[in-house]
């Protein structure tokens, strides 16, 4: 795709979102869309350094839920505007991302992933501990009736959702293409011939790392408003983590359609086992796509299409 | 000799309790084609990953061009113009045969005039620029490890035994192209077993044995040295 048509699709999404938001009366639709946006910007923010850098985080949980816990802290403060919140979430599970990276990425594979996964135990123990901002009783959030736009604050967090996502996707795509994106797949697939090859292996790694978090920051912040309640276990829930990783896998990492495919496909097939046969049925239907895909299709949706494409020339 | 492209003096290299390389001193000339001979386990590979940056030293310094490189990481002493290739080819696998030589162009090109195609071109990789390098056959796999390598345009280059396991014609294949690279003004250490290919290429000759330099000069004198004859065939 080309850049220009890349960026008129943007647009044009971002444009049909909010024309269809305004023809929709089912607050539902909103809830759906949310819930698969949340997870285009949350499988889009683990596919960069996932995906592109092949560092697996285990602790998306951990990074998502500190963003919603600065929304809920600041909110009880002086309930600044929600664009306000999604910065701060942002920098704060950023400055995480610089912290965790810069204590864990000269650990290679798996021993970094090992540290993800503690960063979300110690976070959530700290979470559960932090009476301000509720503890382990949780915290309420009171939705505003109104959006700032006119229309429900459901569809008002739908359309910043919206563009948060699509953001998201066209900065992964520009970081896929560029010398920084060059630099991550070396580093994925040698990292000693990444650093012959003259790549800075441990500063794009911490690069990736803040990118990601913050990312992952961001689509955290509105989650107070969204569910209205907050408790650590559903913030730090064990499915945010699950999911993220099932995603890209499912779609294809190391291109930035792949987490857009699998979080659309994943959600959808989510919501409508939760509408239609049970809500404990979630986890156990990303498990079996998950490693249906990863025996049969290892490199995903991309990675089929590719093959088909491929067999036919 | 103040104007040497690489000055090593005094490396000293232990794991543990043993020593890898003992105060090694070698100084390399703008130009020269230095061969680096030894048996099994005498250091060749730990005397590359020292220079190189991926093993830190115990003693001793090394000098490119009059700069320290002693803690520089990596990737900086292939910016400032030490590249080397390694013994078994490492490519990055999900990258085409272009783009694995895009990498250190984008990283640690100094501003050299070779495209990706040129560079292609010169090793024998011409049309093979889309290809994986999992598509590839071994000597092609090794050609493109020297393309990489010559693609951070670096004024040193250490090939790290680049032609073993190779066929005759193969062999001959690889030693042309580094003369041609040669000629082109780098500094080449050829890492070699293969005396054929070392004597033919080699203005001069070092050989190492379990971690000690025991000689170094003209190859045939090197050949003919008793410490080396010893070394390789035993007393």
């Amino acid at each position: 795709m080309s850049n220009l048509r890349f960026w008129a699709s943007g647009l044009l999404l971002v444009l049909v979102g909010w024309l269809l938001g305004r023809l929709v009366s089912n607050e539902y639709a909103f809830f759906a869309g949310y819930s698969v946006l949340q997870y285009i910007l949350l499988a889009t923010a683990w596919n960069i350094l996932g995906g592109y850098a092949g560092y697996v985080n285990f602790g998306t949980a951990a990074f998502f839920a500190l963003g919603a816990y600065v929304s809920v802290a600041l909110n009880k403060l002086y309930a600044p505007p929600l664009p306000v919140l999604i910065v701060a979430g942002g920098v704060a599970s950023g400055l995480v991302g610089l912290l965790m990276g810069s204590l864990t990425l000269k650990l290679r594979g798996v021993f970094f992933s090992i540290a993800t996964l503690a960063l979300a135990i110690v976070s959530q123990a700290v979470i559960t501990n932090w009476e301000f901002v509720g503890g382990a009783s949780g915290a309420y959030v009171l939705r505003p009736r109104q959006g700032p736009l006119g229309g429900s604050y459901i569809e008002y967090l739908f359309y910043t959702m919206l563009v948060m996502a699509v953001a998201a996707v066209a900065l992964a795509r520009t970081i896929e293409r560029s010398r920084f994106g060059y630099g991550l797949a070396a580093i994925r697939d040698d990292e000693a011939a990444a650093e012959a090859s003259g790549v800075p292996t441990l500063k794009l790694k911490l690069l990736a790392t803040v990118a990601s978090g913050t990312l992952m920051g961001m689509a955290g912040a509105p989650l107070p408003f969204y569910v209205a309640y907050l408790d650590p276990p559903s913030a730090f829930n064990l499915a945010y983590a699950v999911n993220t990783i099932a995603m890209p896998l499912v779609g294809g990492t190391g291109t930035w359609i792949g987490p857009v495919l699998g979080a659309i496909l994943l959600t959808v097939v989510q919501e409508t086992a939760m509408v239609t046969i049970s809500s404990a049925a979630n986890l156990l239907i990303v498990g079996l796509l998950m490693v249906g895909f990863i025996t049969l299709a290892p490199n995903g949706i991309v990675g089929m299409v590719r093959k088909i494409r491929e067999g036919r020339r | 000799m103040s104007d040497a492209l690489l000055v090593v003096e005094g490396l000293t290299k232990r794991f543990g309790g043993f020593t890898a390389l003992s105060d090694i001193s070698l100084s390399i000339q703008p130009g020269e084609r230095l061969g680096l001979i030894g048996p099994n386990g005498s250091g060749k590979s730990t005397f590359t990953n020292c220079i190189s940056g991926t093993l830190p030293i115990d003693a001793g310094s090394v000098t490119l061009d009059g700069r320290r490189l002693d803690g520089l990481p990596p990737h900086q002493r292939t910016r400032l113009g030490l590249a080397r290739s390694f013994q078994l080819p490492r490519p990055f696998g999900s990258l085409t045969v272009a783009e694995n030589l895009r990498v250190p162009m984008l990283y640690a090109g100094r501003g050299g005039t070779d495209t990706e195609a040129e560079l292609l071109e010169m090793v024998g990789l011409g049309g093979k620029a889309l290809q994986r390098p999992g598509d590839l056959t071994q000597v092609e796999m090794r050609k493109l490890e020297l393309a990489r390598a010559m693609a951070a345009s670096p004024r040193l280059l250490v090939a790290d035994e680049a032609m073993a396991g190779l066929s005759n014609s193969e062999v001959d294949e690889i030693l042309a192209l580094l003369l041609r690279l040669n000629a082109q003004g780098v500094t080449i250490v050829l890492i070699e077993h293969i005396m054929r290919a070392v004597m033919a290429f080699s203005q001069r000759l070092v050989c190492l044995v379990a971690g000690r330099k025991i000689a170094d000069g003209d190859p045939q004198d090197v050949i003919r040295n008793d410490d080396v004859l010893k070394a390789y065939l035993g007393e």
